[in-house]
């Protein structure tokens, strides 16, 4: 365990808290990316699209160093992922937080233990009485309500699981959060209230997201940058409407298909609404 | 090193204190400060936050314990310390971790029973399998047509073929250490000869049937419940009923089927490699030439003895089958079920055929097959 404890955390100072260069991962004969490269900018939500098997989520286990690249290197929070040998080399692990797809709660401890569990491993001079209450104000954060802390994964909804398993990515209080399709399998209303809370939390914690998404609403709503994963590479990162201006058929069906028109013009309602309707006096 | 954060009482001229918390305030330097705040006793006034070097929600929510508890007014708060205590002052840090326990004698009560009420619940479930393996055997015979061939085939193969190795070297080492142990108890009143006896008629009538019916336990009956509990979870069983395809004729038919029938080809093989075991540790140590103890065999062995073993052998096969397939099929909830269910689908099974294994004994020998 000792080899997990950090020494003096401190909060990386540079502006691009994740950088890949060059990166190559290949299953076989099947290659999945080749020279990709990406920088994330500290402070930002970055949205990561790409069709169904463009390795949206290979790239996300290599950033956080479960898939070990080919070719290419990776730098997180200033520290090289690809030279790490093995996994007491990655020491930032306390520093950033995973939600998985599915949540990936641990099914025997309940939603309170499950936020205690990186507590416990990275800093086991916490009294248990300080752990208790950070794992019952996380879970408030993470928008459950405080009877859900006593109960186990499986007596909770898809969308509360989505929650639990947010509450434990930042059990830490990571600087840089990844979601893997938070809002995936979500009613709408769930969703939005998913993004705003994802919102809410970057700007109040000041995290780096790294939101991998399908969903065109996540990506009008909150996200500040889009990068495109296709043909192998990031073709493309920026805002909708520089990404818009781009000539890329897959960019352009992408965002300007039936589905991306509607989320497009929702969000330029709820615009509206934001703004102060006493123009005229 | 790491920095810990720590903490100073300063009194002022009305006699107010200020506790003021000093370094940063992270999860991971407050662990110290956060045991020694609780024995502060107080009163405070103030809690001071300027001279604090950094701060996460941990520390905003330390800081605000500590104002909170002794009704203090925080003071010196950077803007990024004041939005963090926004956020995380919303939680009273009271409640639940885990769900609650109940007194002993509660707890005792509620345990008895629930065992009691499970075990009426488990006859009664066992019972609905036994029929719905009923309707869907009688639903075969009247058509045949419908007997799934292919995953009939492909259980034969997982179970008897893949299991030929080590059930024929598990039964190889069982002859040995029989012959072997035997002879030694025979020397003593000069009957080594014996051994052959004892090698031939037991690998035939007991061993080679209970051995191979537990080997035949731990490697298929645990993958039957495996296999269907995780099918369970997946919602493929429900697929399955949805499309129109009966669970019960397309997993647990052929299996069943499989186990059985396997289960005496295996048993038969068990046995001669047992014998064959025997057979040749007697030539290494006991003198007994490797063919006089095969032809011996066929004489002091007689044909009942086979017939004890090939009628137990299904009727285990089955057993481990249907355990297996049955707590299979009572996996719900999670992944954490699938491995007690296997558990006990591998316990049962043994047990079961070891009880039965008894009963048969003391049945053969009374209808004069002794």
């Amino acid at each position: 365990m000792s080899t997990h404890q950090p020494d003096q955390v401190e909060h990386y100072p540079g502006d691009y808290p994740i950088v890949v260069e060059g990166v190559r991962n290949q299953f076989g004969e099947h290659v999945i990316h080749d020279n990709l490269s990406l920088k994330v900018r500290r402070g930002e939500i970055l949205g990561v699209v790409g069709g169904s098997g463009t390795g949206k989520s290979v790239l996300m286990r290599s950033i956080i160093g479960l898939q070990v690249p080919s070719e290419g290197a990776i730098t997180v929070l200033g520290q090289s992922i690809t030279d790490a040998r093995g996994d007491a080399d990655i020491d930032i692990r306390s520093r950033w937080g995973v939600l998985f797809q599915g949540g990936a709660l641990f099914s025997t401890l309940t939603v309170a233990e499950n936020v205690e569990v990186p507590l416990l491993e990275f800093y086991p001079e916490i009294s248990d009485r300080l752990r208790h209450e950070i794992a019952l104000y996380k879970v408030m954060l993470s928008g459950l309500p405080a009877e859900a802390a006593a109960k186990f994964p499986s007596e909770l909804s898809g969308g509360m699981r989505k929650r639990a398993g947010l509450a434990r990515a930042l059990a830490l209080d990571p600087e840089l959060l990844f979601l893997d399709e938070p809002t995936a399998g979500l009613d709408p209303i769930g969703a939005a209230a998913f993004d705003r809370l994802t919102r809410e939390l970057t700007d109040t914690l000041g995290l780096t997201v790294f939101l991998i998404t399908h969903d065109l609403d996540t990506l009008h709503e909150i996200c500040d940058r889009v990068a495109v994963i296709a043909d192998r590479q990031v073709i493309a990162v920026g805002t909708i409407p520089e990404l818009l201006s781009l000539d890329h058929p897959w960019i352009q069906e992408y965002f300007n298909g039936p589905r991306g028109r509607a989320a497009e013009a929702a969000q330029a309602r709820t615009k509206a609404m934001d703004k102060p309707q006493g123009g005229k006096a | 090193m790491r920095e810990w954060a720590d903490y100073r009482e300063d009194e002022d001229e009305q006699g107010a204190v200020t506790v003021a918390l000093t370094g940063p305030l992270l999860v991971s330097s407050i662990g110290e400060l956060d045991r020694a705040l609780r024995k502060v006793d107080g009163p405070v006034a103030r809690v001071d936050l300027s001279e604090v070097t950094e701060i996460d929600t941990v520390g905003a929510w330390v800081a605000w314990r500590l104002a909170r508890d002794h009704d203090a007014t925080i003071v010196g708060a950077s803007d990024k310390a004041a939005r963090l205590i926004a956020a995380v002052h919303r939680s009273s840090g009271q409640g639940a971790v885990t769900p609650p326990e109940y007194p002993m004698f509660e707890r005792v009560t509620a345990t008895v029973g629930r065992y009691v009420l499970g075990l009426f619940d488990g006859v009664q479930r066992f019972l609905g399998f036994l029929g719905a393996m009923l309707v869907a055997v009688w639903h075969l015979v009247r058509n045949p047509a419908e007997f799934r061939w292919k995953a009939f085939v492909r259980q034969l193969e997982l179970v008897g073929v893949n299991a030929l190795g080590i059930i024929g070297l598990m039964s190889f080492l069982v002859g040995i250490v029989i012959a072997q142990q035997g002879a030694i108890q025979l020397e003593q009143f000069g009957a080594e000869i014996y051994t052959i006896n004892l090698t031939g008629r037991l690998s035939f009538r007991e061993l080679g049937v209970l051995m191979t019916a537990i080997m035949v336990a731990g490697r298929s009956g645990s993958a039957f419940a495996a296999q269907i509990g995780t099918m369970k979870l997946t919602e493929e069983v429900d697929a399955m009923r949805t499309i129109g395809v009966s669970p019960v004729e397309a997993l647990i038919i052929p299996r069943v089927l499989a186990c059985t029938l396997m289960m005496v080809l295996l048993g038969f093989y068990a046995a001669l490699l047992s014998i064959l075991g025997g057979a040749f540790i007697s030539t290494m140590t006991l003198e007994i030439p490797f063919w006089t103890f095969l032809t011996r065999i066929q004489e002091v062995v007689p044909l009942h003895d086979l017939w004890v073993g090939m009628i137990k052998a299904p009727v285990f096969g089955a057993i481990v089958a249907l355990a297996g397939c049955y707590q299979g099929m009572q996996v719900e909830g999670n992944s954490e079920e699938v491995g007690l269910r296997t558990t006990i689908a591998v316990v049962q099974a043994i047990f079961v055929v070891i009880v039965l294994d008894a009963f048969f004994a003391v049945f053969f020998s009374e209808v004069g097959w002794g």
